[in-house]
């Protein structure tokens, strides 16, 4: 009876803080190349949270074709709550072969709708970027080399914008995984090493959610 | 002109500052799509903004078409700064330093190497 009183009181005392505070939740992007991760992270960060998922993650690349918001996902580290709004974007590219989608088994018309629906899905990323987004979470697979022209354009871009990023080191799970190189490549920026699919160092990940987007 | 046309290899369009400087941003990505399109290497002395960079990756994406145009590839080669410099010119209000950027078709360029210091590309004939 007391824990029921104890949780409506927090409830009550929480809404009351979101009411007051008299700012919206920041919208954090989670940015990166395809197949790094994204959507499972988000669905990771969603699923621990609020007891949701996001998307469907997949290995062919392009799962993601249109940006998905969660809204008023609530992050609780050392007593207080921090509230965001996160934001699922597809990967980032330059180039979309609908060839490279028949390697799955998949049909040419079907993969032509892919590349298609990906190309759309890229221009949105690009667009949440410059107009909707307050703060990124920067997803690179820990096993992959991270300077790429890709990402080394999109974290200028971001930085150009001025806004708060994040890296995030996916993968460490893997063998291949050298999260130090990715380290080496962007020293100007708080790398984060973890595996979104295992839940390896999640604590670390809340921290500094909390600490760059709270 | 003729004679060139005859000429089995690859153009190469090598864009100055000042002719980059005179342009919309706009203007800028229509000339570069539309060599790139014509199957053109394109060399610019100074490179983009990252906002122009951001609206390249999305007009390229809306060109793309199955069999036709699958995008391009770019690589950028920032001049290396003594450690503290980029930090003290943004600081004074400094311009970024420019960027020497080679952009080609995706399926005719690729990179084979690349560091701070070096960038090895291969470019394919048609």
């Amino acid at each position: 009876m007391m824990g029921l009183l104890k949780q409506l009181r927090d409830s009550i005392s929480r809404a009351a803080d979101k009411l007051f505070s008299g700012s919206k939740p920041k919208r954090i992007g989670i940015y990166g190349p395809p197949n790094v991760g994204k959507t499972t992270l988000a669905n990771r960060i969603a699923r621990d949270w609020t007891g949701d998922i996001i998307g469907t993650e997949s290995k062919i690349p392009h799962e993601t074709r249109r940006a998905r918001r969660k809204e008023n996902i609530e992050i609780e580290r050392n007593g207080k709550i921090v509230t965001i709004d996160i934001v699922d974007t597809p990967g980032v590219t330059t180039k979309i072969d609908y060839h490279d989608f028949l390697d799955f088994g998949m049909s040419k018309k079907d993969a032509i709708r892919r590349s298609r629906e990906a190309t759309e899905g890229v221009a949105e990323a690009m667009h949440w970027l410059r107009e909707d987004i307050d703060g990124v979470i920067y997803v690179l697979d820990s096993t992959q080399d991270p300077f790429t022209q890709v990402n080394i354009m999109l974290i200028g871009i971001i930085e150009s914008r001025k806004l708060p990023v994040l890296i995030f080191a996916n993968k460490i799970d893997l063998k291949k995984s050298n999260p130090t190189l990715i380290k080496q490549s962007f020293p100007q920026h708080k790398i984060v090493p973890l595996s979104a699919l295992g839940g390896e160092n999640m604590d670390e990940v809340y921290d500094s959610i909390a600490d760059y987007f709270g | 002109m003729q004679k060139l046309k005859q000429k089995t290899g690859i153009k190469i369009d090598l864009i100055s500052s000042q002719k980059m400087a005179e342009l919309t941003t706009m203007e800028k990505i229509r000339m570069i799509l539309d060599s790139v399109r014509s199957d053109k290497i394109v060399i610019l002395e100074t490179g983009l903004s990252p906002d122009e960079e951001s609206k390249l990756i999305e007009v390229t994406m809306s060109e793309i078409y199955p069999d036709e145009f699958t995008g391009i590839e770019i690589e950028t080669h920032l001049p290396s700064t003594p450690s503290g410099s980029a930090f003290i010119n943004k600081l004074m209000g400094r311009r970024t330093p420019s960027k020497l950027t080679v952009i080609g078709p995706a399926n005719r360029i690729e990179t084979l190497h690349k560091d701070e210091k070096l960038i090895t590309t291969f470019i394919s004939q048609k």
